[in-house]
Formats: structure tokens, C-alpha cells, sequence
């Protein structure tokens, strides 16, 4: 059998490609990676009238076939049938704005060179037609010799005379591709403008809207009080929308727990049902909703074009430490959690600047450290008035913050000077003009993360679990032993505690490390298991684990504990998202172990001072 | 005896905003390969008018530039690159 006919979909960033693809071949895409490359393929299917399905790939957006960043390699060498893990396309989809078609034709131009059968996408016509810009697509059509279709990508009008015209290319007969030679792009430059130029009907000059927002969302002063504000509400969202589903899914999670508990005997094949798949699934897709929330703010912010506006503004402050403002809103997200902050980095061209983005990401204080500062803070720290309004509590956990973000910021300091060294590509991008995303685009974006995470991170974040609970439950203690101390865990902590003990941690801590793994907030429950067990009548509470912890812990071991958890890689997803996103173990393996030296000397240093300092007594 | 007319050639760093001028030269030299691409891309290059929109709320940088029918952001050491003849209205 054939395989189906191959239609590529090419055009330059802010073309409109991705709605007009998301237009031609619905909701059902597929999402990979190219092999090698961290750039994604996106797919899908395009039905023709007379029902023949045909192939689409949305290629990556690109100036030109001379390629400046990774995604217009990977275009040009689809383009050229050298890409690993594709075929020649059997046909081509130019997409371009019709408000910005001088620089545009030049990528077209030399796509026509090629002699794939073509057809033009004439996009965004109304946005010209905004402007006061008026074109002749049949003149283009003449100029160009390839047909002009006029779209409206967003608002799917032209969809139809597109499809039809790829069923006529289609249907034409096919005499092979030509050589690409290295063009001239000055030539062809100007070629493009004297096309564009005589494709103008007429243009009447109009206080272009785009401007008008940018004059306000761009102010020095007024533009960075708006971006504080747009970061402020979409945190809360994040946080307030969240709490509702995230505990639908621990009910519905605990339900499950309990059917399975029911229904199998008690015993070994239980425990691994209960104890490792369900409660490994379950912590995975409790980040779910905020995944969500957060990224159809992202998409929002895409879509609109302010996101571009956004890393303008900020440019200039994460330039201080060798990263772009292309890293802020990725490295905002990860206030809330890691995950969802290290894939939005795919927004950052460079690839050094976006590498070093995904490993100082973990730095940031995610909301699965605050379980395990209040414990601490609520123990250890007292209730104490600094100054009118300001607790010390308060400010522990505020300089908690702080030391991740200096972490972050110096980590990127020293990452861009040793092994990320070089300039990098630097910040040029285009202003988009300012449009309202349709919802249908936002939607598909959302499902695609969403499936990212939960199939390929929720497969290793599912495995490691289970091998957790397998260290923690193999071999099963006897009467009179201590399932802690008899499994193979147990005998790791005590490893791992002739490790730490210099930096002032305790067998329990030791213990509570290595669970904790699996997601930070575990090492919470991880030390109240750990205690209930010398006690078991008693039920273990938040409370009688901070008076438990006030017992048997300094408050210089306390301090250190915090200054672990500020650096401490101790989240299995996050991991697990760093090796889906460096298509690798060689980074995640980096990002890990920097993250526990620094955590190591972190706590170390922390806990001799205070020791020093006379804090070294329970 | 008068010296032949030499317009003030600028970098475009130092045009200020709002204020028109035609692209003469590019010191591509100054660039790393891709850098220069993308300028290229992005229509830099000789007779073209540019004109400087938005500035950095921090130090001035970047730079939001309209060029031909495109509005680009570019770092101000860049723009420095890209020499000027400013255009008197």
C-alpha cells in the first residue's frame, strides 16, 4: 500500500501557520520529536471531498532555508528530504501575512525554487485589511506562478478553497524536486519587495491598533505595573482554580485506593496495586490541573502576541545573568511547579539560553516546598514580631524564596560562563500584531500538553514510583521488626545517613530523603510514618509531628533542612520533564547533581554556623 | 570650496524614538553568524527605512524597531551594528 500523500505546511514565525493547520486537519494531531532535535512534529489529517486522507506536517516556523536557530534546520532538511524520521513532502502549503508579505515573499521565494507542487495561504487578510493595506491575489498568483488562496486562518474562512485546491495539486501530475542552491538573499529580498509592491491595490495609511496597545503595554513605566498584574492574576488562578480539582483527583484517587484495597487480599500484589501504582499515578496527575491552568494562560499570552511583549519588557534584567526574557514567564511558571515551567521553555529559540533556563527552573520555590517549610518554620521558627506587620515566620520563609531565586540567578551566571558558554542567539524576535486567539486553538494546545506530560513523564514518573515503594516494602519485616529498618530502604538510609550526618541530618531524615524523591511534600508524611511507628495508638497529626520534631531535632539540623529542600532536585517529575525536554539522561544527570552538591553545601554550611552560633542542642 | 555634503551617519542604537532614518550600512564583522542571519531575515539591510518605537524599561534596551511593515526587538549592542542616515522630515 502507498502511504498516504504528504502535505507540508511552511511559512515564517507569526504567519498564522499553526492556526491554519489546526484549521485544515482539526483536533486529532500528534505531537513528537524530530530524533536528535528538541523540536517538535506536530501531525495531523486532512480529509479531501472525495474522502482520501492525506497526510499534513506543520512544519517549524522559519525565515528562510539558511537557518539561524535548530527549528529552521529542521525545516529546511524536510524540506530537502534529509531530515531523519521523515519523508520528502509530496507537497507544499505556504503559509503568509498578508500585512507583512515583503518579507515574507523572500521565504516563499525560495520555497517555489524547490518545484514541490505549491499553493499559497494569502493569511490574515482581515488584519491587513485593518491596516488600510488592500491585495491582489491574482496578480501575486501570476507573479509567483503557484495558485493564491486568501484564508483567514483564525476565523476558518478560505478553509474550503484551500482544501480543494490541495485535492487539484494533488491530482496534478509531478516531475520532482530541484536541487537548492544557496540564494542570494539580498536578490531575493528585493525580488520579494517588488512582488509585494506591485501585488498593493491600494494602501491607505491607519493608526495601526498594534500600536496604539503597544504604546501603553510597552511603557517604561506604565507596561512593566501591567505585566506584574497580568503575572498576579494568572498565580492566583493557578493556585485558586487549582485546589478544586486537584482535590476531586485525591478523592477520586483515595476511592480507588479503597475499591482496589476491597477487592484484592491483603498481601504483597496489594500493596503494589495500592501503595505503588495508584498512589504513584495519583501524585502524577494531581499537578495536572495546575498544567492546565497555567498553560492556557501561557497559550493566552502566545496567542495574543503579548508574550513576546512580555519578554521585551524583561530583556534587559535576565540579560544581567546570560539568559534571555524569553526565560521569565518559563521561570514565573516554576513558582508554581517545575514541570509545567520547564516545558513551557520551549518558547526560547537559543538552545544554550533555553538549557540553562530548564536547569536553574528547579530553583525556583515550587508549592510542593511549602508543605515542608511550614512544617519546619511552624517547629522551629517562633511566632515573633521583627517589626510592626513583619513576623519572623514570614520572614524565614521570604528568605527561603529569596536564596532559590539568588540560587537560580547565580546558577545561570555560572552555567553561561562555563558550560553553556557563548553568546547564544542573543534576543531578535519579531512584535507579532496583537489578535485574539480562537478558543478552539487555545483548547488543542492544552490537550497537547497535557498528553505530553501525563504519556511520556507519567510512564517514568509511574516506573520510579513503583521502584520506591519496592525498596521501602522488599523484604517484608517479621514480628518485632520495623519495616523501615529491615527493607532495603531502610538499609540505603542508613547509607545515606553516614552521608549526611556531617551536614547535621539524622537517620529519620535520611529516611524521609529518599521518599521524598517521588515529590518533595512525601518527606512530610514520609517523617510522620517514620514517628507514628514508636507510637502506633496514637494518631499521627500535624501537630504531634511538630512537637515529635521539636523533640529530636536542633534547630541547627532544622535550619539545614531547610537549605536542603531551597536546592535539593528531589522531584522525580521534574526529572523526568528535564530528560523528555533535553531529549537525554546527560542533562538531567548534570542538573541533578549540581542541585545536591549545592543542597549538600547548602545545608552543611548552614548548619556549622549554627552550630558555631550555640544552636547545635535539641 | 565648500566639502562635498556628508550626511551623519549614526549608529541605529543612538536614533531616538520616533525619529526616521535609511539603513546605509551593516557592520555584519561585529555579528556571529546567526545574528547576522536573523538581521537579514528580518530586513536589514542597505536603503531600507527603519525607525525606533519602544525602548527597554530597564537600561534602555532593547530596542522594538520598525522595519519595512515588520516591528522587531533587538538588543541595543545589535543596533549599534546597524549604521544610519537619519532622515529630516
Amino acid at each position: 500500500m502507498n502511504p498516504l500523500p504528504l502535505v507540508a505546511v511552511a511559512g515564517s514565525p507569526n504567519a498564522g501557520k499553526s492556526a491554519l493547520f489546526n484549521a485544515l486537519t482539526g483536533a486529532r494531531q500528534k505531537v513528537g520529536n524530530y530524533p536528535g532535535v528538541t523540536v517538535e512534529r506536530h501531525s495531523g489529517r486532512l480529509t479531501l471531498a472525495d474522502g482520501r486522507p492525506v497526510e499534513m506536517v506543520d512544519l517549524p516556523g522559519a525565515y528562510s532555508l539558511e537557518p539561524a536557530s535548530p527549528d529552521e534546520a529542521v525545516t529546511r532538511d524536510v524540506l530537502l528530504g534529509k531530515q531523519k524520521g521523515e519523508r520528502q513532502p509530496d507537497a507544499l502549503v505556504i503559509v503568509l501575512d498578508a500585512s507583512n508579505l515583503d518579507n515574507h515573499l523572500r521565504f516563499a521565494l525560495q520555497l517555489i525554487e524547490l518545484g514541490l507542487p505549491t499553493i499559497i495561504a494569502l493569511n490574515m487578510v482581515d488584519l491587513a485589511k485593518r491596516d488600510g493595506l488592500e491585495l491582489d491575489s491574482k496578480r501575486l498568483s501570476d507573479a509567483l506562478g503557484v495558485p493564491v488562496v486568501e484564508t483567514v486562518a483564525v476565523r476558518r474562512r478560505g478553509i474550503p478553497e484551500l482544501q480543494s485546491a490541495i485535492d487539484d495539486m494533488l491530482s496534478a501530475p509531478f516531475c520532482g524536486v530541484h536541487e537548492h542552491v544557496k540564494s542570494d538573499l539580498i536578490h531575493l529580498q528585493r525580488r520579494a519587495r517588488e512582488i509585494a509592491t506591485a501585488a498593493v491595490v491600494s494602501e491607505t495609511p491607519v493608526r495601526r491598533w498594534t500600536h496604539r496597545l503597544d504604546a501603553v503595554l510597552l511603557h517604561p513605566v506604565i507596561g512593566p505595573i501591567i505585566l506584574a498584574l497580568i503575572m498576579f492574576v494568572m498565580f492566583q488562578a493557578v493556585f485558586a482554580w487549582s485546589q478544586l480539582p486537584v482535590d476531586w483527583i485525591a478523592s477520586g484517587v483515595a476511592w480507588l485506593s479503597g475499591i482496589a484495597s476491597a477487592a484484592l487480599p491483603a498481601g504483597f500484589i496489594r500493596s503494589l496495586v495500592v501503595d505503588g501504582a495508584i498512589a504513584g499515578v495519583g501524585a502524577v496527575i494531581t499537578f495536572l490541573p495546575q498544567i492546565l491552568i497555567l498553560f492556557f494562560f501561557i497559550l493566552l499570552l502566545e496567542g495574543t502576541g503579548y508574550m513576546v511583549r512580555a519578554a521585551f519588557l524583561m530583556d534587559r534584567l535576565m540579560h544581567g545573568v546570560g539568559l534571555s526574557g524569553r526565560a521569565f514567564i518559563p521561570l514565573l511558571s516554576s513558582f508554581a511547579c517545575a514541570v509545567p515551567g520547564i516545558m513551557a521553555t520551549r518558547t526560547i529559540d537559543d538552545p544554550k539560553d533555553r538549557l540553562t533556563t530548564i536547569l536553574v527552573a528547579p530553583l525556583m520555590t515550587c508549592s510542593a516546598r511549602l508543605p515542608v517549610y511550614t512544617l519546619i518554620i511552624a517547629a522551629f521558627i517562633p511566632n515573633t514580631r521583627v517589626v510592626w506587620g513583619v513576623g519572623l515566620q514570614g520572614l524565614v520563609m521570604f528568605g527561603l524564596y529569596i536564596t532559590g531565586i539568588a540560587g537560580a540567578l547565580l546558577a545561570a551566571l555560572v552555567l553561561r560562563r562555563g558550560v553553556l558558554k557563548g553568546s547564544g542567539g542573543g534576543f531578535m524576535m519579531e512584535l507579532p500584531k496583537y489578535q485574539w486567539p480562537p478558543l478552539k486553538d487555545v483548547i488543542i494546545g492544552i490537550l497537547t500538553r497535557a498528553q505530553i506530560f501525563l504519556k511520556r513523564a507519567g510512564t517514568i514518573i509511574l516506573g520510579t514510583t513503583i521502584i520506591l515503594w519496592a525498596l521501602a516494602s522488599i523484604p517484608q519485616a517479621g514480628p518485632g521488626q520495623k519495616q523501615s529498618e529491615v527493607s532495603i530502604a531502610g538499609h540505603i538510609a542508613t547509607g545515606i545517613e553516614t552521608v549526611v550526618r556531617p551536614i547535621g541530618f539524622n537517620h529519620d531524615i535520611a529516611l524521609a530523603l529518599l521518599p521524598a524523591m517521588a515529590a518533595r511534600e512525601v518527606a512530610v508524611s514520609a517523617m510522620a510514618t517514620v514517628y507514628s511507628i514508636d507510637s502506633p495508638d496514637e494518631p499521627a497529626s500535624a501537630n504531634r509531628l511538630r512537637d515529635q520534631l521539636r523533640h529530636r531535632w536542633s534547630l541547627a539540623t532544622a535550619l539545614a533542612f531547610l537549605a536542603w529542600f531551597v536546592f535539593a532536585p528531589q522531584c522525580i517529575s521534574t526529572i523526568a520533564v528535564t530528560r523528555r525536554e533535553t531529549n537525554g539522561w546527560k542533562w538531567p544527570l548534570f542538573m541533578v547533581t549540581y542541585l545536591f552538591a549545592l543542597a549538600y553545601l547548602a545545608a552543611g554550611a548552614t548548619y556549622w554556623i549554627a552550630v558555631a552560633a550555640g544552636l547545635g542542642g535539641t | 570650496m565648500n566639502a562635498p555634503f556628508q550626511p551623519d551617519v549614526i549608529g541605529l542604537d543612538r536614533l531616538s524614538v520616533g525619529a526616521q532614518a535609511r539603513v546605509s550600512s551593516v557592520d555584519w564583522a561585529t555579528l556571529d553568524e546567526a545574528e547576522a542571519c536573523r538581521l537579514r531575515h528580518f530586513g536589514f539591510d542597505e536603503g531600507v527605512t527603519v525607525e525606533p518605537l519602544h525602548l527597554g524599561p530597564f537600561g534602555k534596551d532593547p530596542i522594538a524597531i520598525r522595519v519595512g511593515r515588520m516591528t522587531v526587538a533587538i538588543r541595543r549592542r545589535h543596533a549599534g551594528a546597524i549604521r544610519v542616515i537619519p532622515l529630516t522630515q
